[in-house]
């Protein structure tokens, strides 16, 4: 291997001053520079396990502690740089209740499917990789995303790291879980499954046969590789469209059964309080929702002139059908262009053609998924919960699965902010 | 990988699942024996049908609880804040601006209080309690918040039968999953 070295750094060296000059050329003056020059210690030979360059240094932040969520032990993921649909996984948001992450050996690891079936089973990583298999790119998300600008816990939500950082999407593949069922064989009767993970907590939720017939995936891959410990290594559910706590990780267990069982977590915390004293439970499919994320609160705008708009849209319901965008604080709203190809329930990246005229103004997007729901207005949005924004300003209820518009106000001066609240 | 076919099984067995809808195809996975399942299944119903033999009170949880989760959720249990999780207290107070969410207030079914304890609690030290214990934690926090008497015994036929006092505050009354449903998310149904 290493006696390749000398080659490459020299075919390297050479591939730059090449791409100079036909640049160059192109151009009128040699004197013109390009902005940089290559220096010979970065054309270092490839790692076994590569790196990006040191000039890119963006990261996930925690969630700042508030006395609501200080156990929760959130990473945001950094939106405000993503590009394409893809989050690194390095980047994947995290949410584990401040529990550990737990190391599983793989070798070691078994899951079991029981209950309501013919037949239970028993398997391990290796019998599963045998298995018939799916990749598909789903986007993950806590149903409390973005609702720490409305919970009134002290800080103000400036980036859209913090107004929507717990997002992300992935390739994810695995074994469709319809597939474990049918080996076992699903008796009469059945209509839910209870998937359990390895965690301290042994977190475990009641999930509907239908949906676990249709489209769950029982993951040990993301983005082309193994999963990573804190998104549940070796192995996970994947569960298009729902919200996070039905994607458990560190997956050990299936039980097939009549009932949802009211573990923790679908008994309180992720239950949505309403102002009368009832609750609304069992809510799955996340929202509609959008978001810019260029410009976005804390960049520039780098003075008038063309900027492409840009940003990510998903939905609970499936594929996004539609992305609005304005440009001038809701007045008048443009089609934006969408990425293809499009996937379900999957970040869908967006795009706009804008030509700032260095007047202050703010800037939201809206969005319509395939069965037709679209994305509110932070008004709207209250009234369908039946309450007014000093309620929701002062509550100590969790307010969940918040999907309101996002609207950024650009300054003269090129700066954005969060133009919520 | 030991990925080989067992061909002249997987013939016979794609005619069979041509004939039930539901054959094993694949032939991968073995049967788990009944210990195993037995060791691992911890899962409670609402209907109580998995929970095991045992019994305990409330007087009898008292010392437990003073020994094995004071420490985090204070010598009642209403002292406990939104980290740790309040055990005791919040009747009332679900359609103020601040609600305080117990398991006394809140929890539609007493079973989940003896799932949880068992598969979670002590914290760091989950699985180390025996039956008899978790079914006195479980009537002591009942009692605590108003719902058994103090010598009621809570077994595995008693403890499903307890209706809690917020049983009827959720929506929607029976939860159902349907693909493709259009819905008004945040509204009642
Ligand atoms: C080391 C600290 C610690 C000890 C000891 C402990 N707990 Fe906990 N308990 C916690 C924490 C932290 C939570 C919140 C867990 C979470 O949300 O994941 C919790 C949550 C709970 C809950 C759920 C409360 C709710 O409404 O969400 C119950 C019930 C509970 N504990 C009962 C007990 C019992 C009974 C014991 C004694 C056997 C015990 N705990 C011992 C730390 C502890």
């Amino acid at each position: 291997m290493n006696t390749n070295k000398p080659d490459r750094r020299r075919f390297l060296k050479n591939g730059v001053a090449l791409a100079g000059l036909a640049v160059g050329g192109m151009r009128s003056g040699v004197a013109q520079t390009l902005g940089s020059e290559a220096v010979e210690r970065h054309a270092k030979v490839a790692e076994s396990y590569g790196e990006r360059t040191r000039f890119e240094t963006v990261a996930r932040l925690p969630q700042a502690p508030t006395p609501q969520y200080q156990r929760a032990g959130i990473m945001l993921t950094p939106l405000q740089d993503s590009v394409g649909i893809i989050t690194p996984s390095s980047l994947h948001y995290i949410a584990t209740h401040n529990h550990a992450v737990p190391e599983i050996d793989p070798r070691q690891h078994r899951v079991l499917i029981h209950g309501l079936v013919d037949r239970s089973l028993v398997f391990t990583m290796e019998e599963l990789r045998c298995l018939p298999s799916v990749s598909r790119v789903h986007f993950l998300e806590c149903a409390n995303n973005s609702t720490q600008l409305l919970a009134g816990d002290g800080r103000k939500a400036e980036t859209v790291q913090d107004t929507h950082g717990k997002t992300s999407c992935s390739e994810w593949s695995g074994v469709p879980l319809s597939v474990l069922l049918k080996e076992a064989g699903v008796q009469k009767g059945a209509a839910w499954v209870i998937a359990e993970g390895l965690d301290l907590v042994k977190h475990a939720q009641s999930i509907p046969l239908e949906k676990a017939m249709d489209d769950i995936i029982v993951a040990y891959g993301q983005n082309g590789e193994a999963l990573r410990p804190e998104q549940g290594y070796p192995l996970r559910l994947v569960t298009p469209g729902f919200e996070g706590l039905y994607q458990v990780k560190w997956l050990r267990r299936i039980k097939v059964v009549d009932q949802p069982y009211m573990n923790l977590l679908e008994t309180t915390t992720y239950i949505r309080p309403m102002p009368d004293g009832k609750a609304h439970w069992f809510d799955f499919e996340l929202p509609p929702k959008s978001v810019i994320t260029r410009p976005s609160g804390g960049q520039r705008v780098p003075g008038r002139g063309f900027y492409e708009i840009t940003g990510l849209a998903w939905s609970g319901g499936g594929a996004i059908q539609r992305v609005e965008v304005s440009t001038d604080g809701g007045r008048t709203w443009k089609d934006a262009r969408i990425q293809e190809p499009l996937h379900r329930f999957a970040h869908t990246r967006f795009y706009f053609p804008w030509t700032w005229d260095g007047e202050e103004t703010v800037v939201q997007s809206r969005c319509t998924d395939e069965r037709g729901q679209v994305q509110p207005t932070l008004t709207e949005f209250l009234k369908t919960r039946g309450v007014d924004l000093n309620y929701w300003k002062t509550t100590k209820a969790r307010v969940g699965f918040f999907n309101g518009i996002q609207p950024w106000k650009v300054t003269r001066e090129g700066s954005v902010q969060n133009a919520l609240l | 990988m030991r990925c080989y076919n067992r061909s002249v099984l997987l013939i016979a067995l794609v005619a069979c699942s041509a004939a039930f809808a539901q054959g094993p195809t694949y032939q991968r996975g073995r049967t788990p024996t009944q210990e195993e399942i037995r060791a691992w299944d911890i899962s409670i119903s609402p209907s109580g049908m998995e929970l095991p033999p045992g019994k305990g009170t409330a007087k009898e949880g008292a010392n437990i609880y003073a020994q094995k989760c004071a420490e985090c959720h204070g010598p009642t249990g209403a002292e406990g804040d939104f980290r740790h999780g309040r055990l005791v207290g919040g009747k009332g107070t679900l359609n103020t601006t601040r609600p305080i969410i117990t398991l006394g207030s809140f929890w539609p079914f007493a079973t989940t209080i003896w799932d949880y304890i068992n598969r979670s609690m002590p914290m760091y030290r989950a699985g180390s309690l025996s039956a008899d214990e978790v079914y006195a934690l479980t009537a002591v926090l009942l009692y605590r918040n108003g719902i058994i008497q103090e010598n009621d015994v809570i077994d595995a036929k008693s403890l499903p039968k307890i209706q809690m006092p917020n049983r009827n505050g959720f929506f929607p009354t029976k939860p159902v999953w349907k693909p493709g449903t259009k819905r008004e998310f945040g509204l009642y149904p």
